[in-house]
């Protein structure tokens, strides 16, 4: 049953991660991007970690997305004024992606051999125990993360202004 | 009190730091007293290791003042040689050099440059003093080249006038062919005997037997530096024109010192050159030619210094006559009188350049006897001095050499006495037409006729006196008296001694011999008052029309063109083609062309750079892959 | 051997399934970035590469039982946040300054 859970979040992972490159309108990328969010956070909670399912869907879809939703509304991009590439590029990108999908897949064969898997520990994604980690171990970047959160806030104002002085 | 030697050179040193570190705040009066004090102090002590020396002159002593060079085996010190040879060279430097000092202070006053010349004649004293006083070669050759460069210095002094400038520039050049000559013969020192010191030297030496030639070969090339310094043939040209320095300088350097500092290294390597007669007979050949061959060329000159300049070249030649027939004494003897009188006659030239408002030309002179009282007198002792005449100076140390030379080759000895008669010639023309008949210059001229200051005329009668008795030194054994420099001198040349053949005349042919040369010099002294002053004959004008041979020597036997067609044309030539074609094509060319080749790589590989940013990241993605391939592998 | 089984897998999905399915995920990133001329379509793709590692991480960690590669993600998913707001204000800018959200245009980033 899982396995098959798996198999359809996988396909609709990245299908919609195909349309969100081959859609002509920005807005349907968009969109689509956002199946492949939520689609991700299902891959998530098969992996047992709940929280960070919920995490993704608060940060990505709800926050990240709605900001891209945003700048294209405000560039008025939601039109298919996009020049296109010539074909040529096309096809060259289009097999050196594919290049690079079989050389990343080839070089990482065989890790999971070498890892010591212990799966039977199920208990990893619970918020109890990554909090545990979270305010123990990773005190000082947790920390530093909200600094760096304050920096790019104010970047973004500073870049945002509409005219520098 | 030896020790004291370290101080001889220093304080002309100190002197040059002072005055030209400080030539521009200095006043004119300080900056001379301080340039004269030193090389007075010098001299002082000077007389003081002479007399030293003279307790005992068998001892020679070395005074060492630090390692200088240690490189492997090589190994030079910076270390003083005190000898007869040495101390008397420091008694004429010093002595002579402190006289002209003082006559420059007032020859030079109302130059603007005064306080810059007497900062080159203080170092210029210096580097004589190290060139005399070093224990061996390498301190010479650094005396060597450091007087070389003060002489230039001095030559172009009045730098403003290119032809001056010229003349220094040829000084230096011509300096620099014998330099070369200088050093290898050093080099050469140096691989066969493995030390550049002049004991080490001199005691392998004498035991050395495997090759005659590597001697022969070491003297020859010393013996050429010594041509470009003492200006003998062939490299006697730039002398004449050196006569572009002021005065004093043709004095000091081009005259009493400098010029001398081939004698002086003959005479130290005279046991090197005693161990090589063919040598021997090359340094007499070229220094009896030189003498009569300068001294036919100073009867047609009209210029009062370069009279002077070419009868330096002539008596330089003497002395080298001397050297080559092994009388190494003589020609240290000569060294000295010719310091005296020589450096007389072109002090007492400069005083009447001086009175004369910078006129040279003889031509102009005459009659300036009732002007310039003491200059006539003065001038008229170092004419006699030069011209032989007992029983002042000259008479002594020529007499010496000619019956050396009589001794070893009637040839020399008759080309020796024609010289002298050539030379009795022109210098007695030069001081008849210079100070007797009637004035021929300006009236202008004549109305700032003055006798020159003190400080010009003290000099004068100082070197007057000491030309006149400068002699008695070295009264021949003829007279049945002692022989002083000889035998103050002995020590130093005493290994040479033994090895020279004994070339000893009868008193009775010597006294024949010094008749002989007396009777020749009166009558060519009478021949020259007969002519200039009698008849009151002209030197002819720069146009006229002159017999051949006249015009061959009042052209220098055209030695300078000579010079100009053979070495300066071809050098230019080959230089233009070097410039033309190796430098500015192949070099240049080379040069432009990686200039080029660098642009226009880079101009192609600039391309690369498209500035597209799906370019860039095509090409990260590409790299990705291929360093993926690689670390998987 | 049950056991050993049950804790290479979960739920019977091998690891190497997650690792292909992340692999081909950034892939199609990858591609994105190389197929379209739009910054707000490359920007999503470059989200999308993103998301492809964070996958593999959270993949990894689970099948190692260990939190330490979920606290990375989050770390990740703060850095992408921050991102985001920044190139975003960028894309702004370049957009006020070209008329246009063509990669294309930005043709200055060379010499």
């Amino acid at each position: 049953m899982t396995l098959y859970i798996f198999y359809f979040l996988s396909f609709l992972a990245i299908l919609s991660a195909f349309m969100v490159v081959f859609s002509k309108n920005p807005v349907h990328s968009v969109l689509y991007l956002i199946v492949t969010f939520f689609a991700i956070a299902g891959h998530y909670i098969l992996l047992n970690a709940q929280f960070l399912a919920a995490v993704h869907i608060i940060v990505y879809a709800g926050a990240i997305m709605v900001l891209f939703l945003y700048v294209i509304m405000m560039l008025n991009l939601n039109k298919e004024t996009e020049p296109h590439k010539s074909t040529y590029l096309k096809l060259a990108a289009t097999v050196s992606g594919g290049i690079f999908m079989v050389v990343l897949i080839g070089s990482l064969k065989g890790v999971e051999k070498i890892e010591n898997l212990n799966a039977a520990n199920q208990s990893a994604g619970l918020i109890k125990n990554l909090g545990h980690v979270l305010y123990n171990d990773y005190m000082l970047p947790f920390e530093m993360a909200s600094i760096l959160f304050l920096t790019a806030m104010v970047g973004a104002v500073l870049l945002g202004k509409n005219e520098l002085k | 009190m030896i020790k004291l030697v370290a101080l001889v050179p220093l304080f002309p040193l100190l002197g040059f730091t002072i005055t030209g570190l400080f030539s521009k705040s200095l006043s004119k009066s300080t900056a001379s007293t301080i340039a004269g004090g030193s090389v007075l102090l010098s001299f002082i002590i000077s007389l003081l290791l002479f007399f030293q020396v003279n307790q005992n002159p068998e001892v020679s002593h070395t005074v060492k003042l630090f390692d200088w060079i240690y490189a492997g085996k090589f190994s030079a010190d910076l270390a003083f040689l005190i000898d007869p040879l040495s101390s008397i060279f420091l008694l004429v430097i010093t002595g002579v050099g402190f006289l002209i000092h003082v006559y420059s202070a007032g020859y030079m006053h109302d130059d603007e440059g005064h306080n810059k010349f007497f900062s080159y004649l203080n170092l210029f004293v210096f580097f004589m003093l190290l060139l005399v006083l070093g224990n061996n070669y390498i301190v010479m050759f650094i005396g060597w080249e450091g007087v070389g460069l003060c002489s230039y210095l001095l030559i172009g002094f009045w730098f403003k006038n290119t032809d001056y400038n010229n003349a220094g520039k040829k000084a230096f050049i011509v300096n620099r062919i014998g330099d070369l000559g200088f050093l290898l013969g050093v080099f050469l020192i140096y691989v066969t005997f493995g030390s550049v010191t002049y004991t080490d030297v001199f005691s392998q030496a004498k035991f050395y037997t495997s090759d005659e030639s590597v001697l022969v070969f070491i003297t020859l090339l010393l013996f050429v530096g010594a041509t470009g310094k003492s200006a003998q043939i062939p490299l006697y040209t730039w002398l004449p024109d050196a006569m572009a320095g002021p005065t004093p300088v043709s004095a000091l350097i081009h005259a009493a010192t400098m010029v001398t500092a081939g004698i002086y290294m003959v005479a130290r390597s005279n046991i090197l050159y005693t161990l090589a007669p063919t040598t021997m007979h090359i340094v007499a050949l070229v220094g009896v030619i030189t003498a009569v061959f300068a001294a036919s060329i100073g009867l047609l000159q009209n210029d009062i210094k370069k009279v002077l300049a070419y009868s330096t070249v002539s008596q330089l030649g003497y002395m080298f006559l001397a050297l080559g027939m092994g009388a190494y004494t003589a020609a240290v003897f000569h060294v000295v009188t010719h310091a005296f009188f020589k450096a007389l006659l072109f002090l007492g030239a400069g005083s009447v350049i001086h009175a004369m408002g910078g006129e040279q030309d003889i031509r102009k002179m005459g009659g300036l006897k009732s002007h310039l009282p003491t200059t006539y007198l003065t001038f008229l002792i170092g004419t006699i001095a030069i011209a032989g005449l007992p029983p002042l100076s000259g008479f002594f140390s020529k007499d010496e050499i000619l019956a050396a030379a009589f001794a070893h080759n009637k040839i020399f000895w008759l080309l020796g006495v024609a010289g002298s008669a050539l030379t009795a010639f022109y210098m007695f023309r030069l001081l008849f037409l210079t100070f007797f008949g009637k004035f021929r210059g300006t009236h202008h001229q004549e109305q700032h006729l003055h006798e020159s200051p003190k400080s010009i005329t003290i000099p004068l009668v100082v070197l007057a006196v000491l030309s006149a008795i400068g002699g008695f030194i070295g009264i021949p054994e003829a007279f049945h008296a002692k022989h002083l420099l000889k035998s103050f001198l002995s020590p130093v040349f005493a290994d040479s001694d033994l090895r020279m053949l004994p070339a000893e005349i009868s008193h009775a042919t010597e006294y024949s011999l010094m008749a002989l040369t007396i009777v020749i010099a009166v009558v060519v002294i009478l021949l020259a008052r007969n002519k200039y002053v009698t008849k009151q004959e002209l030197p002819l004008a720069d146009g006229a029309t002159m017999t051949p041979i006249a015009k061959l020597i009042s052209h220098k036997y055209y030695v300078d063109e000579l010079y100009n067609y053979i070495i300066v044309v071809p050098l230019r030539w080959v230089g233009q083609i070097f410039h033309s074609l190796v430098d500015t094509q192949i070099i240049d060319g080379l040069v432009n062309f990686t200039g080029k080749a660098v642009v226009w790589t880079s101009g192609e590989a600039r391309k690369i750079q498209t500035g597209r940013i799906g370019y860039y990241v095509f090409v990260m993605v590409l790299s990705i892959v291929l360093l993926l391939l690689y670390i998987s592998n | 051997m049950e056991q050993h089984t049950l804790a290479q897998t979960l739920y019977g999905i091998p690891l190497n399934a997650y690792i292909i399915v992340s692999a081909v995920l950034f892939s199609i990133g990858v591609m994105g970035v190389l197929y379209r001329r739009n910054l707000i379509i490359i920007f999503m793709c470059i989200e999308l590469m993103l998301n492809a590692v964070n996958l593999l991480l959270a993949a990894f960690g689970a099948y190692r039982g260990d939190s330490n590669g979920q606290v990375f993600v989050f770390f990740i998913m703060a850095v992408a946040a921050a991102e985001v707001a920044v190139g975003l204000a960028i894309l702004m800018m370049i957009y006020r300054n070209t008329k246009s959200s063509d990669i294309d245009t930005l043709t200055r980033l060379k010499w």
